[in-house]
């Protein structure tokens, strides 16, 4: 019993980490669907995400705003228009002028920006930690009072509820709506739909806004959940999304979705019953087995070669 | 409505295209052939916007149109296909046509988001053009297909009425007949005539089935290793002793 408690508390805690995970990959995926670049600097967008969330947090309390509905959604919102500004921003300054070049050089480009994010708000905000309030507390447990209780909490709760919210939004989105589908005729053969009349530069700069937008949600729950974030905080996290969206096949975005959960419970996993120095460790290898066995990625298709 | 003059193209050492020179009217059929290697498709890609011609002029309209980009071009109403199928394979047939017209339904994301009357409307009148275009290739029953499903045939057809929903006014097809078979063949030559005909849309083709091209085109340009052969009605090309030896004469 005791087991079966620990093991789904590790089930909980990865399933929160996955699927935050899982937003902001969907960012690199959308991206390499439609460009196929790796847009390196997007871990510094979820980070100013961050930032963003928590500088709007600090404003409205100290503006004497308790009620804490309005100050998350505020912070939301405030923290994807700042995201998803810099996300646009971003393709046109560093990566819409070497678009079509060798590969390489948007990659550098990508790098490039993301030191430049990183460094930046190193000057503005400082290096050194800071706290992130935990607006959100408390939690059901369950189990015997005298031993192992596996607890859920009202914060992990309010991850997964927002994160399927965007999920289905973005999923109906893509199916449904007219830019959705203009991105996945894009996506598919970008010079056919520049010819049909498909204005693609717009089309493209709507994916790096979306995703933008994703990260910045990301941004703000895991902000609160670890409760401290710093300028480096996107790398990592930059990082193990690019690994989930590998992980799921990269340019498939329920790929991108798979692909989080498996990291984040594998994460858990680890933590949980080798040692929590090793997440990385398993994480990193995950992805070498990865594209050792299945190069495309578990749900990603084959690159056909275009002629 | 279209004229090209003097048109070269050089890849390096290579003169692809020499002088070429040919015009379309309004309501007009032209097919471009030539053996294999002639350079017709070559210069199909230069008056597409593929190829930046490095001789001559290409006048669409009245307007000078060489050396612009390809989907520029494309706006102004001079559309075109490849030899090879370029659908958007993993969207469903309908959806091939609805994206087609994206350019047409000029909406911004929050009336989309808001459900607006003026967005339905548009995406209402977007429905019934591609329901039109539908039955009119004879694909309304696979309009929910996956355009990679369908047959080689079909996917031909459905890429002229894409074409067609963004309401070109001269359609350039390269090798529409390729891989067709017979039956086929004569329906797509059915379609192509009903183009010129009902919807008052020129055509341009480059065609290596000589069946298609003598029954449907006006006119016939012959080109043969890059240099303009001969040009006429399909009974002088079918006359012509240069055309004979060079093509007619081989096949």
């Amino acid at each position: 019993m005791q087991d079966l408690l620990y093991f789904i508390q590790q089930l909980i805690n990865g399933l929160t980490i996955g699927s935050t995970y899982a937003l902001i990959a969907i960012g690199y995926t959308m991206v390499y669907g439609i460009i196929g670049m790796i847009n390196f600097a997007h871990g510094e967008i979820y980070m100013i995400g961050a930032y963003t969330a928590l500088i709007t947090i600090t404003g409205l309390t100290a503006l004497g705003i308790v009620w804490l509905p309005l100050i998350l959604i505020v912070a939301l919102i405030c923290a994807m228009i700042v995201s998803s500004s810099m996300g646009w921003a971003v393709e046109r300054v560093a990566y819409r002028p070497v678009r079509g070049k060798h590969r390489l050089i948007p990659l550098i480009s990508a790098i490039g920006m993301s030191i430049f994010l990183q460094n930046y708000v190193h000057l503005a905000q400082g290096s050194s930690n800071i706290g992130f309030p935990a607006l959100v507390e408390g939690g059901f447990r369950f189990g015997p009072e005298d031993s192992f209780q596996t607890s859920i909490s009202y914060m992990q709760i309010m991850i997964f509820a927002v994160t399927l919210v965007c999920m289905t939004v973005l999923s109906l989105f893509i199916s449904r709506s007219r830019i959705g589908r203009a991105c996945r005729a894009v996506s598919q053969d970008l010079g056919m739909a520049n010819l049909l009349g498909i204005d693609t530069n717009r089309i493209i700069s709507a994916t790096f806004v979306i995703g933008a937008a994703l990260a910045a949600v990301a941004g703000l729950l895991l902000g609160m959940y670890y409760g401290s974030i710093d300028p480096l905080f996107g790398f990592i996290a930059g990082l193990k999304a690019f690994t989930a969206a590998v992980l799921g096949g990269i340019g498939s975005i329920p790929g991108a979705m798979l692909g989080g959960l498996i990291l984040g419970v594998a994460e858990s996993m680890t933590s949980g019953y080798l040692s929590g120095e090793y997440k990385d460790v398993v994480s990193f290898s995950l992805l070498i087995l990865i594209l050792l066995f299945k190069p495309t990625g578990l749900l990603g298709k084959p690159e056909v070669e275009k002629i | 409505m279209l004229e090209v003059k003097d048109l070269s193209m050089r890849f390096g050492g290579l003169l692809a295209v020499d002088q070429v020179s040919l015009d379309v009217k309004e309501h007009e059929i032209v097919a471009i052939i030539g053996p294999n290697g002639a350079g017709k498709t070559t210069v199909f890609n230069c008056m597409s916007g593929f190829y930046k011609p490095t001789g001559g002029k290409i006048v669409f309209e009245g307007q000078e149109i060489q050396g612009k980009p390809d989907y520029k071009i494309s706006r102004l109403g001079l559309v075109r296909t490849f030899q090879h199928v370029r659908l958007f394979s993993k969207m469903t047939v309908v959806e091939n046509l609805l994206v087609a017209q994206h350019r047409h339904l000029n909406t911004n994301l929050l009336s989309g988001i808001l459900n607006t009357p003026n967005y339905r409307e548009k995406e209402r009148k977007s429905l019934d053009r591609a329901a039109y275009w539908l039955d009119r290739v004879g694909l309304t029953d696979m309009a929910n297909r996956e355009a990679g499903n369908l047959a080689y045939g079909q996917q031909r057809r459905l890429e002229i009425a894409r074409c067609m929903v963004t309401e070109p006014k001269l359609l350039m097809l390269d090798e529409p007949a390729a891989g067709l078979n017979p039956a086929e063949t004569k329906e797509l030559n059915q379609l192509i005539i009903s183009l010129k005909e009902d919807y008052n849309v020129s055509v341009v083709l480059i065609e290596h089935d000589m069946s298609l091209v003598m029954d449907i085109s006006d006119r016939i340009n012959v080109i043969n290793q890059g240099r303009p052969l001969a040009s006429g009605t399909p009974d002088e090309i079918r006359r012509n002793d240069d055309v004979i030896k060079a093509y007619l004469g081989e096949a």
